[in-house]
């Protein structure tokens, strides 16, 4: 779909560079004479067409790494590069710009202007873009279509189910073509039917060659994902294929940490093996 | 962002909350219904008065007799004195000594008794000569005015104002008929033109005879040679002043006076009436206008304070777009664009009903009312200006939210 599909077979890790390239990450916030420090030294480098999950309990600073990850937010120390641009430097109109540009977002709440029909939601980040009106709509139907609901276009999302309201949000993430999808707890609000309706959706845009990361705490959603990323205290503690969320009799992990260099069991990707090639799995 | 989608997104979130986007218009409109009103009373007025003070001729110097200075030399009190006569009126016709006069008409007035059968009318009955008609800008309806035979041969024609005519004889087409005044029978030669009513007297209710029968027939006695007005029409508007300085001195000198602060008549001419009256209705018009823009300003703070309402109420709304990458300067121009069209919309719809107010108020106050062009544009910038003025802080507000913070808040 994606002009830059970077698929199995033609990936390089010197072709393109990665999506997420994070080094030394650390924020402080301050609050009068508190300072807390959310994220403590986090090294993260995600590739092109990756399906990551980025787990953690509340206060672990994964809501931080999120929001340092879509540009929301900026780091105190170390760098950040978003496919190939460096986020340290950018003022506020150019990281506005740069999360248009580059990052899709699909939030817990689904974040839908209820005022608005479906493909004028997804059409926002085009309007910020300066497409032209129709292209928009155009492109917008389009992504819908795409989520399965090119019958629902005129609907407002007061007049459609909590998944489907959450296929909207995706088709809005999707829609600028970005290089990133950031889920933040995309079935958070969801029941289990529409979870693995959205799951499935995912599923399918990255076998389309999507690189999408998935913030969750729920073990259930970031098995689906190939890649699991443990945030703890500030600090990346585990990073494996979702595989390891599995003991040795095939049950799920509820929290604890991931081992490092745990044995695959099965449906290693080559891009996972890549990935671990290239070593720019850091475990502190 | 185009400006057309601002437009677009800015029209869309108002009719969102439609409730309260037409109280906040309501604010607005008031307003600028009264400024518009207001302004366009004050001109009413102001082109009545002044259509008044023309109406009695044009390029006009009105002769008084006595004095309004308090100075020695003739008391009698301004108009009420004998101190005017028919030779003043006839020395100033002299081309040599009043170049800039055109036409004089003195006039002497008396109020008297009309009879027609059984049929009794009191009216103002003047005396004057032929010049009268064009002095006074007036025109025959009917029949003709006074001639200078009828002057020479003390005529016992009469001219009658419109109204005088129609209490007399049932219709303004009297002519023919006769009526008497103290005894004496006149014929009625013509009947005047309507020219409705001035500020002192009304125009249609007189009676005008040739000065000679006035001063023999209706008046007689001593002073039969004073006139109570000598009306003096200049050559043209620009020798109006050169008019009034050659009938200022021509009559001091006939009347032996040295220095004019002695004089025993007064010259006054239309120009300082009508500028009189323009600048105390001016005056009136800024006030009430004042009065009109400080509501317009307590509508700009109900602009204000929707908007605020608005920001905070669309706080996740900012956050999400600021996410979708809208740079603050996006988030600035929407909500100052929501403001001005909240501003815009009280504009046309309180000009629209100030222009129909002024349209049917007229029959009901019984003054008229100019809708200004300038004031009804004017008060549609000024109304889209306040919802700008008053928009520029809550969209500097909304702009400043941090995304994640907007985009949390419940």
């Amino acid at each position: 779909m994606t002009a830059t599909l970077a698929g199995p077979a033609t990936w390089t890790a010197s072709a393109t560079p990665p999506v997420i390239d994070l080094r030394g990450g650390r924020k402080t916030y301050t609050t009068g004479s508190i300072t807390f420090e959310a994220l403590r030294g986090v090294d993260v480098r995600i590739d092109r067409g990756e399906y990551v999950a980025i787990m953690g309990p509340s206060g672990s600073g994964k809501s931080t790494l999120m929001n340092v990850l879509g540009c929301l937010d900026v780091l105190t120390a170390g760098t950040y590069r978003l496919a190939g641009h460096d986020v340290g430097d950018l003022d506020e109109v150019e990281l506005a710009q740069m999360r248009n540009e580059e990052i899709g977002f699909v939030f817990q709440q689904f974040h839908l202007l209820p005022s608005l029909a479906a493909w004028r939601n997804v059409e926002l980040p085009l309007m910020y873009r300066g497409v032209a009106r129709t292209e928009r709509r155009e492109l917008a139907a389009a992504a819908l279509e795409r989520v399965g609901l090119g019958d629902r276009l005129d609907n407002r999302p007061g007049e459609l189910s909590g998944g489907q309201q959450q296929r909207v949000a995706v088709a809005r993430a999707l829609v600028g073509e970005p290089a990133l999808i950031l889920a933040d707890e995309p079935t958070g609000n969801l029941d289990t039917a529409s979870t693995e309706d959205v799951l499935a959706l995912f599923d399918e845009l990255h076998a389309a060659g999507r690189t999408i990361v998935l913030i969750t705490h729920e073990p259930e959603v970031a098995e689906r994902a190939r890649r699991v990323v443990r945030v703890r205290d500030g600090l990346i503690q585990g990073d494996g294929p979702a595989s390891a969320l599995h003991d040795d009799r095939g049950y799920l992990h509820h929290d604890g940490a991931l081992a490092t260099g745990v044995t695959r069991i099965d449906g290693v990707r080559p891009d996972d093996r890549a990935i671990r090639s290239d070593d720019t799995r850091e475990i502190r | 962002m185009s400006w057309g989608e601002t437009l677009a997104t800015g029209w869309h979130a108002i009719r969102a909350h439609s409730m309260r986007s037409l109280l906040t218009v309501l604010g607005i409109l008031i307003g600028i219904a009264a400024v518009i009103l207001t302004v366009g009373l004050g001109l009413g007025t102001q082109k009545d008065v002044s259509a008044q003070i023309s109406s009695l001729g044009s390029n006009l110097l009105i002769v008084s007799p006595g004095s309004t200075t308090s100075s020695a030399g003739v008391r009698g009190g301004f108009g009420s004195s004998t101190t005017l006569t028919t030779s003043d009126a006839a020395a100033l016709t002299s081309k040599t000594a009043a170049p800039d006069v055109e036409a004089v008409a003195a006039q002497k007035s008396s109020s008297e008794s009309l009879v027609n059968g059984d049929t009794n009318w009191t009216t103002t009955v003047v005396g004057t000569s032929a010049s009268w008609l064009d002095v006074r800008s007036r025109t025959v309806a009917q029949g003709r005015f006074l001639t200078a035979a009828d002057e020479t041969d003390r005529a016992d024609d009469i001219v009658l104002g419109s109204e005088t005519a129609t209490e007399l004889f049932g219709s303004p087409r009297a002519v023919g008929r006769t009526l008497t005044i103290n005894d004496v029978t006149f014929t009625v030669v013509g009947v005047l033109e309507p020219a409705g009513s001035s500020s002192s007297d009304d125009l249609d209710d007189t009676a005008v005879v040739p000065m000679s029968t006035m001063q023999n027939t209706i008046v007689g006695g001593t002073s039969r040679t004073a006139v109570s007005t000598i009306y003096v029409k200049a050559v043209g508007t620009d020798e109006i002043s050169a008019a009034y300085q050659e009938t200022q001195q021509l009559l001091l000198n006939l009347h032996g006076i040295t220095d004019a602060d002695d004089a025993d008549f007064t010259v006054s001419s239309q120009d300082a009436l009508v500028s009189t009256a323009t600048s105390v209705y001016r005056t009136l018009t800024v006030l009430l206008t004042g009065i009109a823009a400080l509501s317009l300003l307590v509508g700009g703070i109900g602009v204000m304070n929707i908007m605020l309402v608005s920001v905070t109420e669309r706080t996740r709304e900012i956050g999400l777009r600021k996410a979708l990458g809208a740079p603050p300067v996006a988030i600035r121009r929407q909500f100052l664009t929501e403001a001005s069209v909240l501003g815009l919309g009280g504009g046309l719809v309180g000009a629209a009903l100030g222009i129909a107010a002024a349209k049917l108020l007229p029959g009901v106050l019984d003054s008229s009312i100019v809708v200004s062009p300038t004031a009804v544009v004017g008060s549609i910038v000024i109304a889209v200006g306040i919802g700008l003025v008053f928009g520029v802080y809550p969209a500097v507000r909304a702009a400043r939210l941090a995304p994640i913070d907007a985009l949390r808040s419940e």
